[in-house]
């Protein structure tokens, strides 16, 4: 890929910067994995391709902010796409804000745009800190007060656009274990995660629907904890 | 100079092994196995095991030379396992204990495989995947306690395997593992199965009800069982790395250590090294001796307990049949 650079080797896939027809772009090559075998490869690659084209342009259309599509090349297994100026990771935020009312209000809106996505019959598949960014709207890289920057979300691999209650159960599941294994905040944060995902269906008129997802989440939670673990 | 004697049997295997500062002095070690097509039970398990447990124990004090009097603490698995083999090993070291007038401390059997593998491989910080019979865990330490990444969110990856040996009738000696290990490298032809990731968790259950549905029709079609081997294999262990490989990046790590009974499979060390390699990290694994269930991982995570100040009251030795890695605190780390 001329004028791109490498700057990161995510677990997914190779990320690049560069330009693609004069915006500055991400690209993303989901480089062969040499572990796996080619026929397996082949079809998740693709399949994680298609997933993550299809949950993006379904979350613009829901008004969940994402990096815009720019193209996918199936034959590369590439997805171009724009790059978010001013962005910092969850992960990073968190962990300098820790048990504060910024990172409260955060996780409120945050359980708000979760809500929205879940209410669009989309999952993300792999919420964790460092696939959730946040945004400065002025271009500038500053995160200390919340109207100031949006959220956005990322890494769409294992997304799913027709998902089913146990999906968005599993859902925020993965997002709590993700957050109690690296922030000290956690527990603090996904309550309130809880808060604003409850608030959002409250203000759509549709808490049966949050009451089902809460249900299977909870479910979920149980399984984990009753499993049996021998040997 | 602090010796550690370890009592291990939360599953099918009794071990019982000695620790000083690290350096083992003994690993005995017995396993209960059932005829081919069948699992181990709670009952028939624990009565295997108290049928050996009392010439393990001769055979371990007797390899590794030391005199009673010298060892500084009993330690046993408190669990997580079966309830019934768990607790006719804490009798036994609850027993030697008091004869012996030493303190007693009960040891996580998962903080007890990640101790031992950190031992004998010179792994210092590594992202973890914890691989057995009963447990599926991708782990890495951070504030004074080992994190559960990503697990299974319903059977064990072990538990699948396991069950799909005994749908061919495999043979549980050595163990029905190693037999599904031998079949695939005869496997040819790759099946695409059902392959099930959510985020750093895995599923597995799907893949096994989709094999014991399947199995017979697609021997039928021309599948071998080797193919099948083969197949399941490479389809599961494939989700193990992705999911590890996902909390590495997570982490921003560049070990990965391999533990558990499952983790002496080669190809799965194999795929793993694959990925490790296309990353720049380095892969620690070991060989069946401590890999698989044994009493010198117990004795060793006991060790770095007591060296760390931790007692155990006589009332809080009982053994529970649920116990989380994350419930430990790591008093031996300071990183």
């Amino acid at each position: 890929m001329e004028g791109f650079t490498l700057v990161k080797q995510g677990a997914e896939a190779r990320l690049f910067i560069g330009d693609y027809l004069g915006k500055r772009a991400i690209a993303k090559e989901r480089f062969e994995k040499k572990y796996r075998v080619r026929a397996l490869d082949t079809q998740l690659t693709k399949e994680r391709i298609k997933a993550e084209c299809r949950a993006i342009v379904k979350c613009k259309a829901a008004g969940i902010l994402t990096p815009t599509l720019y193209l996918a090349d199936m034959k590369r297994k590439i997805i171009f796409m724009e790059y978010l100026e001013h962005s910092m990771t969850a992960k990073d935020f968190v962990e300098s804000t820790g048990l504060s009312d910024i990172t409260k209000d955060f996780s409120i809106k945050l359980g708000n745009i979760l809500a929205r996505l879940h209410s669009n019959n989309i999952v993300h598949g792999d919420l964790t800190s460092s696939n959730i960014l946040l945004v400065n709207k002025n271009n500038i890289s500053a995160f200390e007060v919340l109207e100031n920057f949006n959220i956005a979300l990322i890494d769409f691999g294992l997304a799913s656009t027709d998902a089913s209650t146990e999906d968005k159960g599993v859902d925020l599941y993965v997002l709590e274990r993700a957050l109690l294994s690296t922030h000290e905040a956690a527990e603090f944060m996904f309550l309130h995660i809880l808060e604003g995902y409850k608030a959002y269906y409250a203000s759509i008129k549709k808490m049966h629907n949050y009451k089902e997802v809460f249900l299977k989440y909870e479910d979920v939670r149980a399984r984990g904890r009753k499993r049996t673990m021998i040997g | 100079m602090v010796i550690a004697i370890g009592f291990e049997g939360s599953a099918n295997k009794i071990g019982i092994g000695l620790v000083q500062d690290g350096k083992v002095l003994s690993n005995c070690r017995r396993t209960y196995i059932t005829p081919p097509g069948e699992g181990f039970l709670p009952k028939e398990t624990a009565q295997h095991h108290r049928k050996v447990v009392l010439t393990v124990l001769k055979e371990a004090l007797e390899q590794s030379g030391i005199e009673i009097k010298d060892i500084d603490v009993v330690c046993y698995t408190k669990g997580p396992g079966m309830g019934a083999p768990l607790s006719t090993v804490a009798i036994v070291a609850r027993t030697v204990a008091q004869l012996w007038n030493k303190p007693l401390l009960g040891v996580n059997h998962c903080i007890g495989h990640i101790e031992m593998g950190r031992l004998i491989t010179g792994a210092k910080n590594p992202t973890v995947l914890y691989v057995s019979g009963g447990n599926t865990q991708v782990i890495a330490y951070a504030r004074k306690r080992y994190r559960i990444f990503g697990e299974t969110i319903d059977i064990a990856v072990g538990n699948c395997l396991d069950r799909f040996a005994r749908v061919l009738k495999l043979s549980n000696d050595p163990s029905p593992g190693y037999n599904i290990e031998q079949a695939a490298k005869k496997g040819q032809k790759y099946l695409s199965l059902p392959y099930c990731v959510k985020g750093m968790d895995v599923s597995f259950s799907g893949i096994l009800s989709y094999m014991e549905q399947h199995t017979e029709k697609l021997l039928k079609e021309g599948y071998t069982p080797e193919d099948l081997c083969y197949s399941l294999q490479e389809t599961i262990f494939a989700m193990l790395v992705e999911t590890t490989e996902r909390a590495l990046a997570h982490c921003g790590s560049n070990e990965v250590l391999i533990v558990g009974g499952v983790g002496c499979n080669e190809r799965l060390q194999e795929m793993m090294g694959t990925m490790c390699k296309e990353r720049d990290a380095k892969l620690f694994a070991t060989d069946e001796r401590f890999c698989i269930d044994n009493g010198v991982m117990i004795a060793h995570a006991g060790w770095e307990m007591f060296k760390s100040g931790t007692r155990m009251r006589w009332e809080d030795t009982f053994i529970t049949q649920r116990f989380r890695t994350d419930e430990v605190e790591t008093t031996w780390r300071d990183d």
